[in-house]
């Protein structure tokens, strides 16, 4: 008989010393150094700033280089202090002299007032549900849902084209809309104007959309702009802006619209109607042509009347505004290619798309070689294929 | 014959066509013809004799004004493009 233990395992393991959450957080503060043994799905919800992850899985592989000096007093948690132990068993089956486990949970870490890291995320549990279709698309996913929430639109004219433009920017998620018209509903607008409803006539059309679109999506910053775009207040209603649609029934009101983008340096997605016929573009400022570049002299009245004279087929502007909208979220996302330089134009009747191109004038007199607000000097005669920037 | 597009606000002066066949080697060619059909057209597009300025011209997608304006060469199978801005939007 002999009290030698017939055994193949190698020496005998002290028992793995273990601490509350208290004594944990006092010997953080004496310079333990910490190890998070939880997977790095659990790290990146969240962790201790000055902890170093090494999964349980990888202690025996990785924390050798970790902590090459085995005497180094170190606390080892995980998220409860089951893994940290068996951690710990494992680091003293190598040699390491000086690991405590932490037994408690990371949450009563928390509550004791340990320092915690967690990483803002970059959406809310709803707005994951609510915009998971576009979140699957790679070109957007959480980053660029998260760039459209932090986006801010202003559009001017809460009318025919701005009525599609709206509901489809508030139902894609873009965070703010801004909305310039002074104007109240009428019946004569309902037939293409669908932000407004029947029992609305008579409202003014800021508040008519801002209910519209907050009851389709609640989270949409609506901000209202009840007056007229004018040489006066359009530097100041722009100025919070990313990018600007415009939906305007006036030439006076796009050249305004058009020299303070230019000045400001704001993106403008222009889109015109007339029966049967739309055009759409997107003027970048300095980068592409400007209004002025592409039509230097307003014509006549007689060739320009507006929708009010003229008419307008309803289903004209919700098509053009879509596909102002569509600008706007390649502009807010910096994906794809804008019209930036082209002027697509839309025949309802026939259902065909044209397009030409718009050349920046060297000579314009808004951002030409002479404009009182360039910087970039306009290439003679060069043809524009910008991407949507 | 090479074929001129006639914008909305002008269809009316045209008989309400889209497009007209016309005959040119270049731009002042195929304009003279197309005035020539439809002299209310004229009228309506420019000022003491030249093209309006409120008016832009293409040959295909190009904007003759980047090009040689009037003298731009314009063959059998080009298109050429009338296009006044549109003011039409909201209201």
């Amino acid at each position: 008989m002999t009290d030698q233990i017939p055994t193949n395992q190698t020496a005998p393991q002290p028992p793995v010393r273990e601490v509350t959450v208290a004594d944990a957080l006092r010997l953080a503060q004496q310079g333990y150094r910490i190890i998070d043994v939880r997977e790095e799905l659990e790290w990146n919800d969240g962790h201790i700033p000055s902890a170093t992850l090494v999964p349980l899985g990888d202690v025996l592989d990785r924390i050798e280089s970790v902590v090459p000096d085995k005497a180094t007093p170190l606390l080892i948690h995980c998220a409860a202090g089951a893994r940290s132990a068996r951690a710990v068993a494992r680091m003293q089956s190598i040699g390491y002299t000086n690991a405590v486990s932490m037994r408690g949970s990371t949450l009563d870490w928390r509550r004791l007032g340990g320092e915690w890291e967690a990483p803002q995320p970059l959406l809310t549990p709803d707005q994951q549900r609510r915009y998971s279709r576009q979140l699957l698309i790679p070109e957007i996913g959480q980053k660029g849902q998260r760039k459209l929430l932090d986006g801010k639109v202003l559009l001017i004219g809460a009318g025919g084209l701005g009525s599609p433009s709206a509901l489809y920017l508030a139902a894609g998620g873009v965070g703010t809309i801004g909305l310039v018209d002074d104007d109240t509903v009428d019946e004569s607008n309902l037939q293409r104007q669908v932000l407004h409803t029947a029992d609305r006539i008579g409202m003014p059309k800021t508040q008519s959309a801002r209910m519209t679109l907050n009851a389709l999506n609640p989270e949409t910053r609506i901000i209202e702009h009840r007056e007229r775009l004018t040489a006066e207040n359009v530097e100041r209603l722009i100025a919070d802006y990313d990018v600007i649609v415009d939906g305007t029934d006036n030439f006076d009101t796009r050249y305004v619209l058009n020299d303070a983008a230019l000045r400001l340096r704001k993106p403008v997605v222009h889109g015109s109607i007339y029966r049967w016929d739309g055009q759409i573009t997107t003027f970048a400022p300095f980068a592409g042509p400007c209004y002025r570049c592409m039509y230097p002299t307003q014509p006549p009245d007689e060739l320009a009347p507006s929708c009010a004279v003229a008419g307008v087929l309803g289903v004209l502007p919700g098509i053009v505004g879509l596909l102002q909208a569509n600008e706007v979220f390649k502009l807010l996302l910096g994906v794809g290619d804008s019209l930036a330089g082209r002027l697509l134009m839309f025949d309802a009747m026939s259902t065909s798309f044209e397009e030409v191109k718009v050349w920046r004038d060297p000579h314009c007199p808004a951002c030409g070689e002479d404009s009182p607000f360039a910087t970039a000097p306009a290439q003679a005669g060069a043809p524009v294929e910008m991407a949507a920037r | 014959m090479s074929s001129v597009r006639i914008p909305p606000v002008l269809r009316d002066a045209v008989g309400g066509s889209r497009s007209v066949a016309v005959s040119g080697a270049t731009v002042a060619e195929v304009l003279g013809d197309l005035f020539r059909q439809f002299p209310a057209l004229r009228e309506r597009v420019s000022e003491g004799g030249e093209l309006s300025r409120f008016v832009n011209v293409y040959v295909n997608d190009r904007d003759v004004r980047y090009r040689e304006g009037l003298e731009t060469p314009v063959g059998d199978s080009d298109t050429v493009i009338l296009l006044p801005a549109m003011a039409g939007g909201s209201s």
